[in-house]
């Protein structure tokens, strides 16, 4: 059985933010598997098992989620509010990572139960930073919820 | 926005020294505030008891919170961090020693922001305690305070 805790899940619509994040990951040595989906709606697919991933094991979780905000289909609020209901994956740690300067979506963000927020650094250097201590904290000093098992 | 402040709840004398000169060391230590026991947590977040003159509308940028703690556990500060209007978007990191699979759960279901283990070695303490200054404080984003209707 493969095992998907050491799983980034990426949920990102534009391709250059992929390829920074991916690189930064790297950069930083974060060893954890990338998983990009590119609207919301695929990551709810991804996670509850539907559409183009309809019979993955969904008993097989990320470790940790980073979500944009603003994407087409479904919103990233949208995908954390759904996160957040269900109970497999309602205490998952989910990260926001966006672009978004809207003190709203911080507010709403928290107030749906996200773990952190953190705003894309513009610089090269500072987001290369920013995804190493976002790397080496959530994936190697956060102490992760127990899987839930399936019932 | 970003936050200023990061309050300390830690009744362990040992922890809170260790914790005092990473922050010296890292030049954050004036935005360091530590209490004692969780009734002290919630004089100070709330403007109550020895903290009656506090400012509440300056929130910290989030807690640290132990909890095995004198007086009020830290699970049940943290129940009321998530009950109050004031507090219920604060972040809260639980730095414990337990290795009680039941205290991370319940932390994590009461709305617990992050979960970590305070690592017995000495250095690997200290690049915790670091990380989690960096973190909590430069990297990660806070929704505005609440104005008071």
């Amino acid at each position: 059985m493969s095992d998907t805790s050491e799983t980034i899940l990426l949920v990102e619509d534009n391709p250059s933010d992929v390829a920074l994040t991916q690189r930064a990951l790297q950069r930083a040595s974060i060893a954890s598997k990338l998983v990009v989906v590119e609207d919301g709606q695929e990551a709810l697919d991804y996670l509850f098992g539907g559409g183009m991933h309809a019979g993955r094991d969904v008993s097989q979780l990320p470790a940790l989620i980073l979500l944009d905000l603003k994407m087409p289909k479904v919103d990233g609020l949208e995908v954390l509010r759904r996160i957040r209901a269900n109970k497999h994956t309602r205490r998952l740690p989910v990260i926001i990572l966006t672009s978004s300067k809207e003190e709203q979506d911080v507010a709403a963000a928290y107030d749906l139960g996200v773990n952190s927020y953190i705003r894309k650094q513009v610089d090269f250097v500072q987001f290369d930073t920013a995804m190493k201590l976002l790397g080496a904290y959530w994936q190697g000093l956060n102490e992760p919820p127990p899987k839930v098992r399936s019932q | 926005m970003k936050g200023t402040t990061i309050l300390l709840v830690e009744d362990t004398a040992d922890d809170e020294y260790l914790v005092k000169r990473v922050f010296t060391k890292i030049n954050l230590i004036n935005n360091l505030f530590v209490v004692r026991d969780g009734a002290e947590a919630l004089d100070y977040l709330f403007g109550t008891g020895a903290h009656a003159n506090r400012d509440t509308t300056q929130m910290p940028a989030v807690v640290f919170l132990d909890l095995k703690l004198p007086k009020i556990s830290g699970l049940e500060v943290l129940r009321r961090i998530r009950a109050d209007e004031r507090t219920k978007l604060l972040p809260v990191v639980i730095l414990s020693s337990s290795q009680e699979e039941q205290d991370l759960i319940q932390s994590y279901s009461l709305g617990a922001n992050s979960y970590v283990r305070k690592p017995v070695d000495f250095t690997e303490f200290t690049e915790a305690v670091q990380q989690l200054g960096f973190y909590w404080l430069l990297l990660n984003e806070l929704p505005l305070p609440r104005r008071r209707e």
